[in-house]
């Protein structure tokens, strides 16, 4: 069934078709939609579920956590500061092995207040041992919502599912949504490895002294490293279920480019166009969307760059005193690798700011023109002073 | 009370890592007495992290979370809402934490539970600071009290936050104190929170030793002393209005109870006066309230 509906409606969709059965939340700009759908959903009786309201998000996350702990299947979604808020219980969650699913709609952090679209929130807590999976559309939402419980559930681990402020949560696209009978097939209910249980009671989460921490970290670098395979399973399997494919990456126009875009988001919709507008004209311009940020697709990347001869990365989000962070971890991922492309960073769109046609025709233009990089970071459409980068005035542009 | 017998089946174990005379240890056994084997128990940081055990041991023969500082209330709401889920109705959910997670960090977590009714006990069991982290200053810890944040010449200049009365004025179902020195009255009290539903919380005196300076075999006897003098008198709050006092103590002047520790040797004859009267003063208002409801 095909249906028009907002980006946050296609999370709270997706949540419903993965009959989860504790939802803790508080509301936050621009998640808000998505939990008030969910609430109500429970109200008309089409989710059987437990919809805990919470006094702050820390309360919602560490709702889901007993929740999870008890053996139900629990999901809430925040953004921005309200993600921050939940920091310590982000590490909780992952250190307690509990497959917990969160919607986090990427909207920048104060101050000043700013509602707008941007990554930072969600990169920040890139080291609390969460899977972050980033959205292009709605009907990736949608999908990548169900397919997250079933990774979650594979390893031991929580999700993340991002999507963008406006530019998805509150824009409205034509979504397929499976039939239930389908998703009930894929996605059969939660069978936890271990869970607080009466007849087999255990202690979770005790003082644990240094003999034991570190295998314990160890372990779930292990599952990290087996999330790759599982998701890109799961995203196969997802496929063969519904004819929508997915995996750690998405390559578009990649076989014989010589530049290519690194994008992730929505900004990946309008650098697509931007391609396809510069391969009419005959230019090599490829396009790289990274789905997947943690587990970092490592061994992917460095395969879908390899012979590239120049790649840009585009963040929207910034590590202040470093660079994008994409972008960081792209050179990482290259780093020591024979045929590896020149890597240009730059800096878009903080704080929802429009990324264009032009801010990508732009970041091309740049590429194609500097030999190599004469900037670390690049700032795309900076205002004021300061680095300010602009695009050689060469003709055939825009 | 008389024919109350203590249940015999222990669902602690020996081996546990609390200090010789803890009141919170000898305060978990009883609860767990009381409320059975069908209990889960969720723990935040405090002194009960390590009178638990490491990992892979457990002090307690029931399921047992331990979580972050100021989240007990909620994960102990998500873990019901699991079990509401399953069918597993008959199963007691239980928070078990100090008065540092609950007076101060966790206070927030525990008034939104409060607020929804959430159906599960809740036991603060206080032992008047932050003693997992070496005797620092709440606001549980009661005035005059040394603390290694209130040392001498700062000792602590403002009165104990009054829990029961902010729970109470939740309106939840059931709101008790309750000591280590009355196992009965205690176990009773569990029991009766039991067989209720929603929000019930319950205040447990307990002594710490090593934090309020005293020998560990006089444990109990001080936290008798709290009830006799008045300063923690025992009694119930039904639905946020009904006032039952269960003790009537014999009244002793309060420097029995100070005198006996070291946390309050600061205290002049001047302060025993002046919290004594304060103390009398506040027991006329619960008998006042006890009163009330019973008309
Ligand atoms: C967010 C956070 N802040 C601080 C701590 C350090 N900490 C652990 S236990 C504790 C004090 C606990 O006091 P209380 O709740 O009264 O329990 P007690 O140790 O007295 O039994 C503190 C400050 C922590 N674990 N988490
Ligand atoms: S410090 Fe006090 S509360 Fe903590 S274990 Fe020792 S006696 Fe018990
Ligand atoms: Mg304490």
């Amino acid at each position: 069934m095909k249906k028009v509906m907002m980006g946050n409606h296609a999370v709270s969709y997706g949540a419903r078709l993965s009959r989860v059965q504790v939802i803790s939340a508080y509301p936050i700009t621009p998640q808000t939609q998505i939990v008030e759908e969910l609430s109500e959903l429970c109200a008309r009786g089409e989710l059987e579920a437990k919809f805990i309201k919470v006094e702050s998000e820390h309360s919602a996350m560490a709702a889901c956590i007993g929740a999870s702990a008890g053996g139900a299947r629990a999901f809430t979604a925040t953004s921005s500061q309200g993600l921050a808020l939940m920091h310590e219980l982000l590490h909780w969650a992952a250190g307690a092995r509990l497959p917990i699913v969160l919607a986090n709609v990427n909207r920048a952090m104060g101050p000043g207040w700013s509602i707008w679209s941007e990554q930072t929130d969600s990169l920040a807590q890139r080291d609390t041992g969460w899977l972050q999976i980033y959205c292009e559309s709605n009907q990736e939402v949608l999908d990548t919502t169900i397919q997250a419980f079933k990774i979650a559930e594979t390893l031991s681990l929580p999700v993340m599912v991002i999507l963008d402020a406006f530019f998805l949560s509150h824009t409205y696209e034509p979504v397929d949504i499976p039939d239930q009978r389908g998703i009930d097939r894929f996605l059969p209910p939660f069978q936890p490895k271990v869970k607080m249980d009466i007849r087999d009671p255990h202690a979770f989460g005790a003082l644990v002294t240094p003999e034991h921490y570190y295998e314990f970290r160890y372990n779930i670098q292990k599952a990290f490293e087996r999330a790759t395979g599982v998701i890109e399973e799961v995203g196969r399997e997802f496929g063969e279920h519904f004819g929508r494919y997915y995996g750690l990456l998405e390559e578009y126009e990649m076989d014989d480019a010589e530049i290519v875009l690194v994008t992730s988001s929505t900004i990946t919709s309008t650098a697509r166009a931007v391609v396809r507008e510069r391969r009419a004209r005959g230019e090599k311009i490829g396009l790289l969307k990274v789905r997947v940020f943690r587990p970092f697709p490592f061994a992917a990347i460095r395969q879908a760059l390899s012979g590239v001869r120049k790649a840009a990365v585009i963040d929207r989000n910034i590590s202040f005193g470093h660079h994008g962070i994409f972008f960081s971890e792209i050179k990482s991922a290259l780093y020591g690798q024979p045929d590896a492309p020149r890597l240009f960073g730059f800096i878009a769109g903080l704080g929802g700011r429009d990324v264009t046609p032009e801010t990508i025709h732009d970041i091309i233009d740049i590429t194609q023109h500097e030999s190599k990089p004469q900037q670390d970071i690049y700032w795309i459409g900076l205002k004021s002073a300061g680095q300010k980068a602009t695009a050689p005035k060469t003709a055939a542009v825009k | 009370m008389k024919n109350f017998v203590i249940p015999e089946t222990d669902y602690m174990v020996p081996g546990h890592l609390a200090c010789p005379g803890c009141g919170a240890s000898l305060g978990m056994r009883f609860a767990l007495k009381a409320l059975g084997e069908k209990t889960m128990v969720v723990v935040p940081a405090c002194c009960w992290s390590i009178i638990a055990g490491p990992f892979p041991y457990s002090a307690v023969k029931v399921p047992l979370f331990h979580t972050a500082f100021e989240t007990a209330a909620s994960v102990a709401s998500g873990l019901r809402a699991a079990l509401d889920m399953q069918g597993q109705d008959d199963v007691t959910v239980m928070a078990w934490a100090g008065d540092g997670g609950t007076f101060d960090i966790g206070l927030q977590a525990l008034s939104g539970a409060a607020e929804r009714n959430e159906d599960f006990i809740y036991v603060c069991y206080d032992n008047e600071a932050y003693m997992n982290t070496g005797i620092q200053r709440s606001s549980a810890t009661p005035e005059g009290a040394w603390t290694t944040t209130t040392p001498e010449g700062h000792v602590k200049d403002r009165p104990k936050k009054n829990i029961v009365d902010i729970l109470a004025a939740h309106r939840i179902p059931y709101v008790a104190t309750a000591s280590v020195a009355y196992p009965h009255d205690f176990i009773r009290k569990l029991q009766k929170a039991q067989s209720m539903h929603g929000t019930r919380f319950i205040h447990l005196l307990s002594p710490c030793p090593p934090g309020w300076k005293i020998p560990s075999d006089d444990s109990i006897e001080i936290a008798r002393l709290a009830v006799q003098t008045k300063l923690f008198p025992l009694y119930e709050i039904e639905d946020g209005e009904k006032v039952t006092i269960n003790l009537e103590p014999d009244g002793l002047p309060v420097r029995h109870y100070f005198e006996k520790q070291g946390r309050f040797r600061y205290l002049t004859d001047a302060d025993y006066e002046r919290i004594q009267r304060d103390v009398d003063h506040r027991w006329e208002i619960l008998k006042r309230k006890a009163e009330w409801a019973k008309e």
